[in-house]
């Protein structure tokens, strides 16, 4: 196992668990299909191939951070806002 | 300007929580219920990092008043780029009559002890919906106030501020320092992720009495009782149209 990557590994898993603490379908759900999906691709050793799954696990970050951003913000238009005629 | 921007956020209920009445009607229940930062108080610490970012101004204090769990929301503001926090302690009686009055004197005494240039708040809190301590902390410290800002800008050392009114935009240059209350479409609040937040562990959070401001915290208002919103009344399908004029006068509307 390439020991740096281990690292990042490490450090996408618990950031993605953090985020999804605010998952809307709540955070056992995710994390439920977070190890599975980690767990999927345990026995992967190609050091590129990691850093391939790692960069798209960085993109499910950004993804989960827009998620919320919108849900937050389309809740707070509909109830502070007139609808736009 | 490289002055300080002290920046107040609150901890309210959850947005996304569904809101239950005591069932003594008193209040709302909040009792391992889930709270966070309000969401246009995330917009205000945004835009003061954002200012900072710009090097337009020096430092950004993250203040919230309340008990010891007000500190997760000073460590949610750091996290998002806030350099320090203040955490005024307010707990028992006085945090359940807390309310705009008091933190604005709060404020406003902060402002003066920490020689701030700018203080930005969210324009409302989404548990109380008062829309109120940004103007009275304006007010208390003589300061002109920029509310519902949808874009603040710097000009020299004034601040160009367009606001959201009813109306549509107004844009206003008032004189620093000044007080902002940040609207919806300011900005979009970066999110504060786990590292952000293990970073931000570094930074210090001072704690502070209302009693050492000199400030009082006796509320002129008083809760007399939370309800529910009325439900909303399940529909009657009818057959015909004779069915429906005959209910319809039934009640009283032809």
């Amino acid at each position: 196992m390439a020991n740096p990557l281990r690292g990042e590994v490490i450090r996408l898993y618990k950031n993605l668990l953090y985020l999804g603490r605010e998952y809307p379908k709540g955070s056992a759900y995710f994390r439920e299909r977070l190890k599975s999906a980690f767990m999927k691709n345990k026995d992967v050793t190609d050091p590129e191939q990691i850093k391939k799954l790692v960069a798209r696990g960085d993109f499910v970050i950004k993804e989960l951070e827009a998620l919320y951003f919108l849900r937050k913000y389309r809740a707070m238009k509909k109830r502070y806002y007139e609808p736009e005629k | 300007m490289s002055g300080r921007v002290l920046v107040g956020v609150k901890r309210v209920i959850d947005y996304a929580v569904k809101i239950r009445v005591k069932p003594d009607n008193s209040g709302v229940v909040t009792d391992g219920v889930k709270h966070s930062m309000n969401p246009f108080c995330e917009i205000a610490v945004e835009e003061a990092v954002k200012l900072k970012e710009k090097k337009l101004i020096k430092e950004v204090v993250a203040v919230s008043c309340g008990p010891q769990q007000a500190q997760e929301t000073i460590r949610t503001a750091l996290a998002m780029g806030a350099d320090r926090g203040i955490h005024v302690q307010v707990t028992g009686k006085d945090y359940e009559t807390l309310g705009p009055l008091q933190v604005s004197k709060i404020l406003a005494a902060l402002a003066k002890k920490e020689d701030a240039q700018l203080i930005i708040l969210g324009k409302q809190a989404i548990d109380d919906d008062c829309n109120q301590t940004g103007q009275m902390t304006a007010a208390l410290l003589d300061w002109p106030q920029g509310t519902f800002a949808s874009e603040v800008s710097m000009e020299g050392d004034k601040l160009k501020v367009v606001r959201e009114i009813d109306g549509g935009l107004e844009m206003i240059k008032i004189n620093t320092p000044a007080v902002v209350s940040a609207d919806l479409r300011l900005n979009t609040p970066r999110y504060a992720t786990l590292p952000n937040i293990m970073k931000a562990k570094k930074k210090k959070i001072a704690n502070v009495n209302p009693a050492d401001l000199g400030v009082d915290l006796t509320s002129r208002v008083e809760i007399l009782r939370v309800d529910e919103p009325p439900q909303r009344q399940a529909g009657v399908k009818v057959e015909t149209v004779d069915d429906l004029v005959g209910k319809l006068k039934d009640t009283g509307r032809i």
